[in-house]
């Protein structure tokens, strides 16, 4: 009894650190968007080449390793879609269901996790790190809104490359499956690419963008959020950046689930 | 600003962590251009009122005036307009790790000047030069000894030529030549710009040197506030005790005193570097 009343504390201490620590998120996000649009009213905009900095950082560099990926999940979609659709003697649509699964779920996933591996680590691991050496404080007394100065520009950056990394890993991933499908099933890579624009609507490619943006926020707000949480040194970056991968993909895999069911139901 | 309102005031302050309450019944001012030292044991609380100063720290009861400003109750924007007024050297130097330290200084003039990247050049070396480190603006403050940290941290904390200045252990960690030509370029800066100065330091030569008046804490209350003199001669046998504790120790226990010296030394000398490795 008395075990299962420590429990419960436990329990209750934990649900309640878990909910501030879901609105500290909630408010860094609303404040990095205020200084995003605010910003130059208060005399701090939001520089454009740390953004830019950040855009290259998250995106540029991510650019090879997200092509890699993609062309392997478009091929791998392409040879599950055919081997499934062979037992209806089906392979004939297994367009259809490549197409719509690279642009609705595979690639702002696959993008969103990558990234948070990448970007939302160094984040978490860069605002940990001047967290400790009190290069934050610094900040603030100099005058420097913290927020405005380092969450602002990633989450901007987040906001517009993932959409557009995205589309790149849209592109890449049905090019490769259009490679193998129209070498398997002997048809044309331009057969393919029209039914592919046929099959797409305008609501897929958004559907999957719109989500690849929400991660994009995801990512920066829990790497920002774990970063600002470091206590205890060097070991104590090192826990939480590990923490905010864990964290980051959770959070985008759940969301996508929530997205899903909402929007396509 | 008038020379009348004290550069800081402070009003019955007390603080606390938690449950613990830190500072007592703090209250003392700062005169315009005057060097302010804050002395007092290991625990006794400066780095909390230092912070408190700062306006990082949320008093429990009590009043802050910095440069005629109630930090507390001032807005977003004014708080920022007054923040560009001070400068602060933290013990650390937290520097900015990404940048490189002729990056460090210009900072706070990107953020808060019109001046274009010539000028902003020009002053940042012009400040190096201050502190002797010209030449060293495009190292990493990695690449950067403990000393030359401090004072690239000095650099910057003047670059905006502000009115009031926090050092916290400014010498501590330098050789003595360096440590003694940052007290003279305090005083220097004092002399020049009438800048109200603020110390926060454990070294009493460099206090003699430099304070005008001396604020000394004990377990978080104000034990005495007055000129350097007056703090020397002080019939109030706490003080004396504080002052001459060190040397009685040094002529009782010998060894002992020099282990606490190495062991500070070593603890200042390590502090920047802990904090880089933090990275
Ligand atoms: N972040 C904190 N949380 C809880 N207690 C703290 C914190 N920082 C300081 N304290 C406590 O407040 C008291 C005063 O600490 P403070 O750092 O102000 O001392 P100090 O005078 O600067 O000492 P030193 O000369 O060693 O730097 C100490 O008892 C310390 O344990
Ligand atoms: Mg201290």
């Amino acid at each position: 009894m008395n075990a299962f009343l420590n429990w419960l504390e436990r329990l209750g201490r934990k649900a309640a650190s878990g909910v501030a620590e879901f609105g500290f998120a909630a408010t860094l996000f609303g404040q990095a968007l205020y200084w995003l649009v605010l910003g130059r009213w208060r005399r701090q905009p939001v520089r454009m080449p740390s953004v830019a900095a950040q855009a290259m950082d998250i995106g540029i560099a991510a650019l090879p390793i997200i092509t890699v990926l993609s062309t392997t999940i478009g091929l791998m979609l392409a040879i599950q879609g055919i081997y499934t659709l062979k037992t209806f003697g089906a392979e004939s649509r297994v367009t259809l269901g490549v197409a719509l699964s690279i642009v609705r779920e595979f690639s702002p996933l696959i993008t969103g996790i990558l990234v948070a591996g990448r970007s939302g680590s160094a984040l978490a691991a860069r605002l940990g790190t001047m967290r400790i050496n009190q290069e934050i404080d610094s900040l603030t007394v100099m005058g420097i809104n913290p927020v405005r100065f380092l969450v602002s520009p990633p989450l901007m950056a987040m906001m517009v490359l993932m959409p557009l990394l995205t589309l790149w890993a849209d592109l890449v991933g049905l090019f490769a499956a259009g490679l193998y499908i129209s070498i398997e099933l002997q048809g044309s890579l331009a057969a393919y690419a029209d039914e592919v624009v046929t099959i797409l609507k305008l609501n897929d490619m958004l559907h999957g963008l719109a989500k690849a943006a929400i991660f994009g926020v995801l990512v920066t707000i829990v790497g920002v959020v774990n970063g600002a949480s470091v206590s205890g040194g060097a070991e104590g970056v090192g826990r939480m950046t590990t923490r905010s991968v864990v964290h980051a993909i959770s959070a985008i895999v759940i969301t996508d689930m929530i997205f899903v069911f909402l929007v396509t139901r | 600003m008038s020379s009348a309102t004290p550069s800081i005031e402070v009003i019955n302050l007390n603080t606390h962590y938690g449950d613990r309450q830190v500072l007592r019944n703090v209250s003392l001012s700062v005169n315009p251009g005057e060097i302010f030292v804050i002395m007092g044991g290991s625990g006794s609380g400066k780095t909390t009122l230092l912070n408190h100063l700062l306006g990082l720290l949320r008093p429990t009861t009590g009043t802050i005036r910095i440069l005629g400003k109630d930090i507390n109750t001032l807005s977003a924007l004014e708080l920022q307009d007054l923040r560009t007024r001070m400068g602060v050297a933290f013990q650390s130097g937290a520097l900015f790790s990404s940048m490189s330290v002729g990056d460090n200084i210009a900072l706070p003039l990107r953020e808060h000047s019109d001046l274009d990247e010539t000028t902003i050049g020009i002053v940042t070396r012009l400040k190096l030069e201050v502190v002797s480190l010209a030449g060293f603006e495009d190292l990493m403050p990695a690449e950067l000894s403990g000393g030359m940290i401090k004072r690239a941290a000095f650099a910057r904390a003047i670059v905006m030529d502000p009115k009031l200045l926090f050092c916290d252990e400014p010498s501590a960690g330098l050789d003595p030549v360096v440590a003694s030509s940052i007290d003279d370029l305090i005083l220097r800066l004092r002399d020049a710009m009438g800048m109200s100065i603020v110390v926060v330091t454990h070294d009493l030569d460099s206090t003699f040197k430099i304070a005008d008046r001396i604020c000394v804490l004990d377990k978080g209350e104000v034990l005495a506030l007055d000129s350097v003199d007056a703090i020397r001669n002080s019939p109030n046998e706490r003080i004396q005790n504080l002052l001459n504790r060190r040397t009685e120790e040094a002529e009782v226990d010998p060894d002992a005193y020099l282990r606490r010296l190495l062991g500070e030394k070593e603890k200042h000398a390590n502090q920047p570097t802990q904090g880089r490795t933090g990275l």
